[in-house]
């Protein structure tokens, strides 16, 4: 992964003697609120429901042992023990103080990493896919792109103040794992006819109050103009996007309001001033980054271990994990390893100090001394050799972090919600728990197959409800907690936006409704079909009545 | 106490900002919520209020854009002169200032202004006034101008700022200094870290 050098280390330090005077002059009063909000913000810090909440970059979800020891110290140190991944690929830290997170900042700079533009309306953090490097359908490795992209973006001067947050997603995969359709940009790699890296820009795309999928501005870009164009798109933006209403003011409103092509005709123009300047990326720049993302120095190893297959056979438990939680990887007799942190009624996404130094530990000893975050809120060992795998079960099982439901009904993609969040309208935990304790029953999990169930406790969608196959929306109702139940969305090359089913359910009810939602998919799947495909084929329309039937009849009783 | 910084250093204020009158503040609201900014292109004054601005007889003095565009043959000496310079909120149209004189080097200084830190727009307008442009004389911020902003507005092209006037410019000047080595490109330093430093 990618290693800090002198100017990278002094922009991070920089940044937290900066930060830290900036709290200083807060809290002398020299700051109001409103002087110290996008300050804080452009630094991760919130001010949340029962204290302040931190978000520490995680670029592109790579981290080293090294860095998730120092989380979970900090963690155990500054906080009550315990973070929470984002749907971002971040870390979330829900109890810092105030004054301790300059503290904090300087701890993280001692191992590179930083909170910089993790909230605020500027470039956030970028994403990608967590197998990136190791995917066997990965066409391009865009880590290199990426973190020349965080690089770039980082205190972009242009792009301090946007009108609205604004989200880059690279992707390099035949299947997309990185939504780039539901970011504001999204870059999509492949080779073109010349053999030549490119990319497809996808613009003006967003979950959000007003979900939208992005469309493609520009189906070949030549890789050294990434920066260059994307500054010309989001000038166009800084400049036209709206500012007089933060509901409107995300890109995609603008992009929809003049129309992609007249977007496009706006950005090219801008485009052409630029084109070619400064910001081009060299031939040279991009060696000297993927140097850093190499291949890891891999055995020669058979496709099959003895050890591993006599495992499988004689250990159910084992398999199972396998089934769900190895993924197949390029480089033979290797595995990607997915350590669950949604186990049945716990927060999803969150782990502990104690597991983070586990997790931290199984990665220098089994996966070079990297992992991934996802943004399905697991982590992942990318680099693990099939021998290894027992091994890594057996530590992962006894630490709470090999529950088999990878893909699965209650690998639950959820936002912390009305618990921690004050934007919220809604509590987003407990309704995850209750669901993962109505399908406890492993065989029953395993037998309903794959399915993305993704809950917001707000239309600002950071649990990307719009793109769960069952996706669950928290809404406020005369000042009480009612949710709004959507079917049919999904994430990939062939995103979708759910339907909402009908009226509003009362927390209680919930576990109750995907139980029936399941119901009407059992009864009416063909063999090959997962959950997704039944919704295409056969439209909610039998799902709305058995759902909504069942609670007439309760009614009536 | 000037509350200027020119050139890194607080200096006094030869010019004199000629603003409009108060014209009829319409509050606009959404959802119950005041509206705070302007969209780029929107009307910014009245032609009542550009008549009824007030020029100083003399000195050196930076008016409203849509006061020299309505009343370019009373200001045109002034210009000439040297007197004269233009100033423009971020809400307005860049091109128009640019139409608006046969060579934009004729102005000696040119100031925008920004009503809320938030406002990220006057970056880009201080980009494209250097770089697409190339406008070589003073660009100054005022308004909600704050320490914070001041990397951004020096990389964005701003070499003059007027701080706001309850904080004190001394500390401002610091954060100049903020980062050395940025990593893109910009208008300061139009050379991104990889063109600069062998790494």
């Amino acid at each position: 992964m990618y290693k800090y050098d002198e100017i990278d280390q002094a922009i991070v330090d920089q940044r937290v003697d900066q930060y830290r005077d900036q709290v200083r002059r807060f809290l002398a009063g020299e700051l109001s609120d409103e002087e110290f909000r996008p300050l804080r913000l452009q630094n991760g810090l919130y001010i949340q429901r029962h204290a302040p909440m931190l978000r520490i970059a995680v670029p592109y979800g790579t981290l080293s042992s090294r860095q998730l020891h120092k989380l979970g110290d900090i963690a155990q140190r500054y906080d009550r023990g315990y973070g929470h991944f984002s749907t971002r690929q971040n870390l979330q830290l829900n109890w810092p103080k105030l004054e301790d997170t300059p503290d904090i900042l300087a701890e993280l700079a001692t191992v590179q990493m930083h909170a910089i533009q993790t909230s605020g309306n500027c470039i956030r953090n970028i994403t990608t896919d967590q197998f990136a490097g190791v995917a066997p359908d990965e066409v391009i490795d865009p880590r290199a792109v990426a973190e020349i992209i965080r690089q770039w973006s980082t205190f972009h001067p242009e792009f301090a103040l946007l009108p609205r947050k604004f989200k880059i997603a690279v992707s390099g995969t035949k299947q997309d794992r990185a939504i780039v359709q539901a970011h504001d940009i999204g870059l999509e790699f492949y080779y073109d006819d010349q053999q030549k890296m490119a990319i497809k820009v996808w613009v003006g795309g967003g979950l959000g109050r007003t979900p939208i999928l992005g469309s493609v501005i520009r189906e070949h870009l030549e890789w050294q103009h990434i920066l260059t164009y994307c500054e010309a798109i989001i000038r166009v933006y800084n400049l036209h996007g709206r500012r007089d209403n933060s509901f409107k003011a995300r890109i995609k409103i603008l992009a929809k309001a003049l129309g992609i092509d007249e977007f496009r005709r706006q950005v090219d123009e801008e485009w052409q001033h630029l084109k070619d300047g400064p910001n081009t990326i060299t031939e040279a720049e991009l060696a000297r980054v993927s140097q850093y993302f190499t291949a890891m120095p891999y055995e020669n190893l058979p496709a099959h271990d003895a050890g591993f297959d006599s495992a499988i056979a004689s250990n159910p438990a084992f398999a199972a994990w396998v089934k769900r939680c190895v993924h197949a990887h390029k480089q033979s007799g290797y595995r990607a390893v997915t350590l669950s942190l949604k186990p049945h009624g716990k927060a999803p996404g969150d782990i502990t100090s104690e597991q983070m130094h586990v997790v931290a530990d199984l990665a220098e000893k089994y996966s070079f001394g990297e992992l991934r975050a996802s943004h399905e809120q697991n982590l992942i060992l990318t680099d693990v050799k099939l021998s290894d795998l027992y091994s890594v079960w057996e530590v992962a099982r006894a630490n709470g972090l090999a529950t088999p439901n990878i893909g699965l009904l209650t690998d639950i993609i959820c936002c912390p919600g009305g618990d921690f969040c004050s934007l919220a309208n809604a509590k987003s935990i407990p309704i995850a728990e209750a669901i993962q304790m109505q399908f406890d029953n492993l065989d029953y999990l395993h037998d309903i197959g794959e399915l993305e169930l993704n809950i917001s406790g707000c239309m600002n969608a950071c649990g990307h409800h719009h793109v769960g196959h069952i996706g669950i929306l928290g809404v406020d109702k005369d000042g009480s907690e009612w949710y709004q139940v959507t079917l049919g969305g999904k994430q990939g090359n062939d995103a979708s936006l759910g339907t909402v089913i009908g009226r509003a359910f009362a927390a209680e009810e919930m576990p109750g409704v995907v139980q029936r939602l399941i119901e009407v998919y059992l009864r009416e799947r063909t063999d090959e079909e997962r959950f997704i495909d039944t919704v295409r084929r056969i439209g909610i329309t039998p799902f709305k009545e058995h759902v909504y039937a069942k609670q007439e009849e309760a009614t009536h009783v | 106490m000037s509350n200027l910084i020119r050139n890194n250093a607080i200096v006094n204020d030869e010019w004199t900002t000629v603003t409009l009158p108060a014209g009829e503040e319409v509050v606009r609201k959404q959802a119950g919520k005041v509206v705070m900014f302007k969209l780029t292109g929107e009307q910014s004054c009245t032609p009542e209020q550009i008549a009824a601005t007030v020029i100083p007889a003399s000195g050196k003095i930076i008016v409203p854009l849509s006061v020299w565009l309505a009343r370019k043959a009373e200001l045109a000496p002034r210009l000439a002169k040297g007197e004269l310079g233009i100033w423009l909120a971020t809400h307005e149209v860049l091109e128009s200032l640019i139409d608006a004189v046969d060579d934009i080097n004729q102005l000696p200084i040119i100031a925008v202004f920004v009503e809320r830190f938030a406002d990220g727009r006057i970056f880009s307008i201080g980009t494209l006034l250097r770089t697409r442009y190339s406008y070589k004389n003073e660009l100054r911020a005022f308004g909600d101008v704050l320490r914070d902003q001041l990397f951004f507005l020096k990389r964005s092209g701003f070499d003059s700022y007027l701080i706001r006037a309850d904080r004190s410019a001394e500390d401002a000047l610091a954060s100049l200094q903020d980062f050395s080595q940025p990593y893109q490109g910009a208008v300061d330093e139009t050379q991104p870290v990889w063109r600069r430093v062998q790494r």
